[in-house]
């Protein structure tokens, strides 16, 4: 049918690697996780709480979000441009050096070279290696849109397009340093500025790499995988540029109280409860596109993932906003409530959404069917089972953190001591640990499908059946 | 017509990035080139060498994941931390550590709040100070020597200034020193204490202590003394890294004080150079006031009374 090949190698290789860093993020999530109720866990000096959370943290968003956007935005690319990668060994080169980086980072990161700046720890040199990576893809992207054989670009391009232009100007602005040293620098940002541009940085990593390259993903797969086409494209159309519009004005929603301008802090509250609307325009989209046929859930495994993940984003762009707002800020800022809030997106919406583009595309690649619809169920009542404990624990521990740093006696002095508050956390903390374990067993099953799938798809190619 | 873009990648991403950079150049960019982004207090000095050298460890060995360095203007806060936090005070924050989760409590008024000696013996094994505590040890920084050379670079990337006597200073002594040092330093250009905590100045008729001697109220006050006092001041008041109660030396002078002023010392704890029954006080011993209700703070003296056998 058509006179060229799909480079599958280099997107299976991105997806291979992206579940091989999700691993270890997943596993030092949980080792954490326990640090929380149980100090020694902690092996000094690698090995603490300090240094772990950010390997826990980069290893997931840089090496499996990272690694996942950039194989499946080559698989969706080729589709939807009815080409091949214009640059197919550069993207090869990206797939090596991508893993090199990663690989490097974890080191560095264990090593404590680290600038202080969340979601964007790491030290100069690898810094300029993240900007390397990220040309690369550009590079390939835009080539090969620009070379397309299909004339209309479809919404999932759109939000790659966005993602690509969004993250250079983020990475590159918020890590400007003075290196003092190989590996040490210092932020050119001071004070209050350096926290405007962080959480500038910060928030909008979140929402270029956590939500519009996923929401390209959920454009693409849905209907592939349903065979429904999407609802309205008039709403995709005004989600879309409502939503990158607004995103950048919200950062300061991290810095209520702060003393950073109120101004500041007003128009990012402002501008995040308006973001509900576009997110909602994605959601309403999602479940509007699956409506002319709900058995869909029930008899296309795909699809449940797809609209639990679409759930969870819609729920989560609710109650970001809330969150945004200074009356509840002030109750649940600087709690458990707020990791509780990250991980529904990250566990909820965009693990979940991932994972079903992988289901869609290792059988594509290997032109076979997926291992096991089993597992696959399997899977995701456990990590969906997982991750609302583990988020529902988080909220009610940090709506009690933030109670009792409030209560006070009658006489005006304060109820409880800091660590009277803390010792109260450590059910939760066990019971959240408890949850990550739930999750991590559904990704055990997840990997082990997806590996089965292509071992399959290697048996059928060696016996010459493709 | 606008459904054309739809077909035009390059022109698609010039008009996608500028309506993605708006926000950016309102909220971020142009912010940036006016001087509220950049103000600093007159008492605000730039780290010394010491300190930075403090502060690249704290950063290094991640403790903004746990603890934060801004007091948010909220009564309680300001209640249990002190002063709240002022834009001027991280003129030097390259970049700023205010972090975002209080799994630990916030340090932005750790400065002076306790002596040295407290916070060398809580960084090796936080637990004896606070039994669930979930605080990693750092002891394992006493064993690492400082590089005067490497710091001596850090101070020159951020232009603080220094002479050659703060680097050569530095010889001998360990990250844990310096970590110490950046503790006490945090906050230091504001007053740990805010509008929201006054300080006590009891009426005449409150100046004996009312429950002197109550059985019950020393029984109460030796559970409270044991749970804030003894990890400085021993559990029979026979003194640690604070000074002994029982010796009748009080403020580094022979004699014992009133009720009144043990009130008011464990009320509003010591600063430097404030004056108490006309003795000059050196600082180290935090407030209490705001944790305590007053019965509970005479509960404790009637207990160190019965400890001085009084």
């Amino acid at each position: 049918m058509s006179d060229y090949q799909y480079d599958n190698r280099t997107v299976n290789g991105f997806i291979v690697s992206s579940i091989f860093w999700g691993v270890v993020g997943i596993l030092i999530g949980l080792w954490i996780s326990v640090q929380m109720w149980a100090p020694s866990w902690n092996i000094a000096p690698f090995f603490t709480f300090g240094r772990l959370r950010v390997v826990h943290t980069n290893g997931l968003a840089f090496g499996l979000g990272v690694g996942a956007i950039f194989g499946i935005s080559y698989y969706i690319v080729m589709r939807l441009t009815r080409r091949p990668l214009l640059y197919p060994k550069l993207a090869r080169f990206h797939l090596y050096l991508f893993n090199a980086a990663i690989a490097l980072a974890a080191v560095s990161l264990f090593a404590g070279m680290n600038q202080s700046l969340e979601y964007a720890e790491l030290e100069w040199p690898l810094d300029i290696g993240v900007v390397i990576l990220w040309v690369i893809f550009a590079v390939n992207i835009f080539g090969t849109i620009i070379k397309r054989k299909e004339e209309q670009m479809y919404v999932s391009l759109w939000y790659i397009i966005a993602t690509v232009i969004a993250v250079a100007v983020l990475y590159i602005v918020n890590n400007l340093a003075v290196p003092a040293g190989l590996f040490k620098s210092y932020s050119v940002f001071a004070g209050v500025n350096s926290a405007n541009v962080q959480w500038w940085y910060g928030h909008n990593a979140v929402g270029f790499v956590f939500t519009t390259p996923i929401l390209a993903m959920f454009y693409y797969f849905l209907p592939k995988s349903t065979g429904l086409p999407i609802f309205s494209h008039r709403l995709s159309i005004v989600a879309f540029w409502s939503l990158v519009f607004a995103y950048l004005w919200t950062g300061a929603h991290h810095l209520v109280y702060t003393p950073l301008p109120d101004w500041i802090q007003t128009l990012g509250i402002v501008f995040t409860i308006f973001l509900i609307a576009p997110s909602w325009g994605s959601v309403v989209n999602g479940f509007y596109t699956v409506a002319p046929d709900w058995s869909k859930m029930r008899t296309n495994y795909l699809t449940k993932f797809f609209i639990f993940g679409i759930t969870f984003y819609g729920l989560q762009t609710v109650q970001g906003p809330t969150q945004g707002l200074r009356v509840v800020s002030q109750l649940i800022h600087y709690t458990d409530w707020v990791p509780g809030h990250v991980h529904m997106g990250t566990m909820g919406w965009v693990t979940m959404t991932v994972a079903a583009s992988i289901y869609y595309i290792v059988p594509k690649i290997y032109n076979t069917e997926i291992y096991s619809v089993k597992v696959a169920n399997t899977h995701f009542y456990l990590v969906l089972v997982g991750q609302l404990i583990f988020s529902v624990t988080m909220w009610i521990t940090g709506i009690q953190q933030g109670a009792l740093w409030k209560a006070v006696n009658p006489d005006g002095t304060l109820k409880y001591t800091f660590m009277e508050g803390l010792a109260k956390n450590y059910p939760f903390w066990q019971m959240r640990t408890a949850a990550g374990v739930i999750f991590t067993i559904g990704m055990l099953f997840f990997i082990y499908n997806i590996f089965m799938t292509s071992r399959k798809g290697n048996a059928l190619v060696s016996k010459g059946v493709r | 017509m606008a459904g054309e873009i739809y077909k035009k990648p390059i022109m698609f991403a010039i008009v996608s990035a500028v309506v993605i950079l708006v926000g950016t150049a309102v909220t971020m960019f142009i912010p940036m080139m006016t001087a509220q982004m950049h103000p600093k207090l007159e008492d605000l000095k730039p780290y010394t060498a010491i300190q930075l050298a403090g502060r690249d460890i704290y950063q290094r060995e991640g403790c903004n994941n746990c603890h934060t360095q801004t007091v948010r203007p909220l009564k309680t806060e300001v209640m249990r931390y002190g002063e709240y936090s002022k834009a001027g005070e991280f003129a030097y924050d390259y970049p700023f550590l205010w972090g975002s989760k209080r799994t630990g409590p916030d340090l932005a008024r750790i400065g002076r709040k306790y002596p040295d000696q407290w916070h060398y013996r809580h960084f090796e094994d936080p637990q004896s100070f606070f039994a669930k505590s979930n605080m990693p040890s750092y002891g394992w920084l006493k064993d690492n020597l400082l590089d005067p050379i490497d710091i001596k670079r850090h101070m020159d990337a951020l232009g603080f200034p220094y002479t050659d006597e703060d680097i050569s200073l530095l010889n001998g002594k360990n990250e844990l020193d310096a970590l110490v040092a950046y503790m006490q330093i945090i906050g230091a250009s504001v007053g740990r204490k805010g509008a929201v905590r006054s300080k006590v100045q009891l009426d005449a008729h409150e100046m004996e202590n009312p429950l002197a001697g109550d059985p019950a109220a020393i029984e109460a006050g030796k559970g409270i003394y044991e749970e804030n006092c003894a990890v400085c001041h021993g559990g029979n008041g026979g003194g640690d890294i604070g000074p002994s109660l029982v010796d009748n030396v009080f403020l580094y002078q022979e004699g014992d004080l009133e009720d009144e002023d043990y009130f008011e010392m464990i009320y509003n704890g010591t600063e430097e150079g404030n004056v108490e029954a006309g003795r000059t006080m050196k600082g180290g011993m935090p407030d209490f006031g705001e944790d305590l209700s007053k019965d509970e703070i005479w509960s404790v003296i009637a207990f160190i009374r019965s400890l001085q056998n009084k």
